[in-house]
């Protein structure tokens, strides 16, 4: 049959959605913030202050959804091939680890304007190896990217401790982290770059990392929409037959979409650690590579769309942090308890106010378009 | 099924009490149906005599199925009354249409294959939360209704074991099981041999002998004018025609479905056939559960013919094609195309053989012929993405995409010619010819097509099949499989008989009738027995 239900217009579907999705979660928040006794408001105030009220708090958040940025398109781009990437973690440790040992080996011999790129690209290169192992492992031997991408972030996980605790240390240090870069390693900040064009910006961790993600939005959207490779890619993740039919080989897009994600997710050492950390240590990715999968799926895996997640979950982590500590009796786990909650309405639920708003939809526009069906 | 239905003892009596002559089992009236801007049903009436086979017929997207799926509760109408035996029953869900004595067989079965028989008809009517006492009793009733409609059947069988000519009697004593009075037939002899549809058709008379009222969707003419008593035509959502069958003929009913007068045979000169294009050789495909698909198949096609292959579907043909058009290795074997030898060792892939100038029109249009999120201009150069005159090295441009997509529609009368479209948004008919637009626009010299007609509207079926003989007239190897018999001959100048992955046959296009080839087809094989018993006979 020909006849199938209207679909919804793109502002509905990738705007209107999620915001209705984030107000519920925010709702169903303010009704645990009053159960403990604290006044939702004064709550929300704080968080939108904490996240937006100053460059500082610009600054932290923009930096968190950096990192969001990057590993939001790596799940992103995995998922246009049908691979869900859940090793986001693993691969971004890896990554960090990528531009670290760049970083260490070459910033005594090479000018910042080498070594920095030579860095960004160890990242990408290290976090694409470590997508590319579970990538093989299921084109060619059959055992299933989620399984062994989340095995994969344990195994990075203990390389990283085995690594930072045995090798790379700085020796006569009681915690495990590496000697500190040259500052030839040093990504600029965007303090420091604004300065240069006589811009004033307080002091944060934002640093010019944001660019780059940015520039990967771009080039995930060229790729995805507008290349040979990422139409065979899109192919093959919507009707993995129909590209087998068309000539696409699926073990080359399962190893070039893996590929692709894990650098995108090993990008996040470019923020962390050259471009905050300026050494290698344990545990700086904290949770972003899952952050991930929540940001793509409620920028419906796009790029424009990630970028507007990974900002309020950004905001949500900068100004979660300010009302902890501004209303003590919100503790981190209730801050913790409302990403959960937005994580589960716009992602678990995200399809909860669809068939209503879908109807309403339909509804306001059956009478003005009396359009003539769709018939062969 | 759900719990609303009441599971059937042999002791209860009839249901529904019997009723004054002449008032309609089912009665639907002015049956509005919206999806969307697309209006599939538009005031429908209809009323259907009780104890007569009734048939509604109808292009794809004339709004059959949809009002059936509003009679069984799958859908609910916008607007209109259903009556079931002069009453206004209202019918939300499919328990509503099974409590109210319709009973539905789907086009694709909704059966278990690993279940038996017996467990496949008490599924959702077990009667009791042990299941002993309810399998005695389904049994009982199983064996009282084999009887009395003469629908013999091993009720210990697995349904993975059976034939699907079996299998669809097992939906009918589903149906039978729960009482149903109106039984709903949709599309039931797609995947029929023809020996299998007129046991199916033996056993619709039986039914309706003993008064259950049938209802048959269907789109073949013939089918209409062989069983039914009454027919139905729809045409985009409404009623055009009623008639009794009797007073009626092909053309008749052709014309108020397409709305237009119909030429159902096709001019074709005599093949020429030239040179070899593809020259199959003992070409063999076991699968990876050891089960032989394709057994020792050889066969030459010549440049400028058409050679159909029959067969039942799930003999081999689909394996054949697929083997073909290098989206699978064979086992043992060699396929040569002009200098070019595929075999087990060095295998092909399907990008290898369009270079080779074959082309590939897929039997599973929705799952292997489109992608289906992909709209219409993304889909039109599905299978020659890296054909560079749609854009740059690595960018594909997507003006020239939209600009192809444009001129094959254009070309092939593809409706409504509007590139931006879903894929899936098109008619069955529209995709096909979205399809073979593109496969047949690069000139390939050979030419695979499968099931170019199947949900095909009778319209876009007279001009998909002149222009498949306009390609073979321009000199290409054309290798035709359908299940259609009526298309394999009205189509092929030879014509291979494929049963169980093996070619038991070769007849002449002119040569060949409809009966013979079903035998051929049914089991010509030694190991296999051309039918399971039936009581039907």
């Amino acid at each position: 049959m020909s006849a199938r239900p209207g679909e919804l217009p793109r502002w509905i579907d990738i705007g209107l959605l999620p915001i209705l999705n984030v107000l519920m979660a925010l709702m169903v928040a303010g009704i645990i913030v009053a159960a403990i006794g604290a006044d939702p408001l004064s709550a929300i105030g704080f968080l939108v202050q904490g996240a937006f009220g100053s460059g500082y708090a610009w600054g932290y958040t923009l930096y968190y959804a950096t990192s969001f940025i990057f590993t939001g398109l790596a799940v992103a781009v995995g998922f246009h091939a049908g691979l869900f990437n859940i090793g986001g973690e693993g691969q971004a440790y890896i990554g960090g680890l990528g531009a670290g040992l760049v970083a260490l080996a070459f910033d005594h011999l090479l000018p910042a304007p080498v070594l920095l790129p030579l860095a960004i690209l160890g990242a990408a290169l290290f976090g694409a190896g470590w997508a590319i192992v579970p990538a093989w492992l299921q084109a060619y031997r059959g055992s299933h990217i989620v399984i062994t991408t989340i095995m994969f972030n344990f195994l990075a996980s203990a390389l990283m401790v085995y690594l930072m605790v045995d090798v790379l240390i700085d020796p006569g240090q009681m915690t495990a982290h590496s000697r500190a870069f040259e500052s030839t390693a040093w990504l600029p900040s965007m303090r420091e770059a604004l300065a240069w064009v006589g811009i004033d910006m307080p002091d944060s961790p934002l640093n010019l990392s944001l660019l780059w993600a940015l520039g990967c939005c771009v080039l995930v959207w060229l790729f995805v929409w507008r290349s040979r490779p990422g139409y065979e890619m899109r192919a093959t993740g919507l009707a993995p037959r129909a590209a087998l039919y068309a000539g696409i080989r699926p073990a080359r897009v399962t190893l070039l979409a893996m590929a692709i994600s894990g650098a995108l997710a090993g990008s996040v050492g470019v923020n962390e650690i050259l471009g905050l950390q300026h050494r290698l240590l344990l545990d700086f990715v904290a949770g972003a590579g899952f952050t991930g999968i929540a940001v793509a799926l409620m920028g419906r895996n796009h790029p424009f769309g990630i970028v507007l997640a990974s900002l309020l979950f950004g905001a949500l982590y900068q100004g979660g942090a300010e009302l902890a500590f501004e209303i003590p009796t919100i503790t981190r786990d209730m801050i913790i308890t409302i990403q959960g909650l937005i994580i589960l309405f716009s992602g678990a639920l995200a399809y909860m106010n669809r068939p209503w708003v879908e109807r309403l939809y339909l509804r306001l526009r059956a009478d003005p378009a009396k359009t003539e069906a769709v018939h062969g | 099924m759900t719990k609303a239905f009441r599971p059937a003892t042999s002791a209860a009596p009839d249901p529904v009490p019997p009723l004054e002559a002449g008032r309609p089992a089912v009665e639907l009236i002015a049956i509005d149906k919206r999806f969307g801007t697309v209006h599939a049903n538009r005031g429908v009436s209809l009323a259907v005599a009780r104890g007569t086979i009734h048939g509604i017929i109808g292009e794809n997207g004339a709004g059959k199925s949809t009002l059936m799926s509003i009679l069984y509760g799958f859908y609910e109408a916008d607007g209109g009354e259903i009556r079931v035996n002069g009453r206004p029953t209202p019918i939300r869900s499919s328990a509503d249409a099974i409590t109210a004595g319709i009973g539905m067989v789907h086009q694709h079965f909704m059966l278990v294959d690993s279940f038996t028989v017996l467990e496949n008809v008490m599924l959702g009517a077990e009667g009791g939360a042990l299941l002993k006492d309810g399998a005695a009793r389904a049994r009982r009733e199983l064996e009282r209704l084999a009887s009395e409609f003469g629908l013999n059947i091993d009720v210990d069988a697995r349904i993975g074991d059976l034939p699907v000519g079996d299998q669809q009697r097992v939906e009918i004593l589903k149906a039978l099981f729960r009482h149903c009075e109106v039984l709903i037939l949709d599309e039931p002899t797609g995947v029929l041999t023809p020996q299998e549809t007129d046991q199916l058709f033996r056993i619709l008379r039986a039914l309706r002998d003993r008064g259950v009222t049938i209802l048959l969707i269907t789109h073949k003419l013939k089918e209409v004018l062989a069983v039914t008593d009454h027919v139905t035509v729809m045409r985009q959502g409404a009623v055009v025609g009623d008639r009794r069958t009797a007073d009626t003929d092909a053309a008749e009913l052709a014309e108020l479905m397409v709305g237009r007068k119909v030429r159902l045979d096709i001019d074709k000169a005599p093949a020429r056939p030239g040179q070899a294009a593809l020259m199959v050789e003992n070409l063999s495909l076991i699968d990876s559960r050891g089960v032989a698909r394709l057994s020792e198949v050889a066969f030459a096609l010549r440049s400028g013919e058409i050679v159909g292959i029959a067969g039942v579907s799930g003999n081999g043909q689909s394996e054949l094609l697929e083997v073909l058009a290098g989206m699978r290795a064979p086992t043992s074997g060699h396929i040569r195309v002009g200098d070019t030898e595929i075999s087990a060792a060095r295998p092909a892939d399907p990008a290898g053989m369009r270079r080779l100038g074959l082309a590939h029109v897929p039997e599973d249009r929705h799952r292997l012929g489109l992608v289906p999120g992909f709209a219409a201009w993304e889909s039109a150069v599905l299978g020659y993405q890296n054909d560079a005159a749609l854009g740059g090295r690595f960018l594909l441009s997507h003006r020239a995409m939209q600009q192809r997509c444009a001129e094959l529609m254009r070309d092939f009368d593809v409706r409504p010619p509007q590139p931006l479209l879903g894929s899936s948004k098109f008619s069955g008919g529209n995709q096909q010819k979205l399809i073979l637009a593109r496969e047949m626009v690069y000139g390939p010299r050979i030419l695979l097509i499968g099931q170019p007609t199947r949900g095909v509207d009778i319209g876009a079926i007279e001009f998909i099949r002149r222009e498949i003989v306009a390609m073979r007239d321009r000199g290409a190897a054309i290798l035709l499989v359908s299940v259609e018999l009526e298309e394999i001959l009205a189509l092929s100048d030879r014509i291979l008989v494929i049963n169980q992955g093996r070619i038991v046959g070769e007849v002449a296009g002119t040569d060949a009738d409809e009966r013979q080839l079903g035998v051929m087809m049914a089991g010509c094989a030694p190991d296999q027995p051309p039918h399971r018993a039936s009581g039907a006979s």
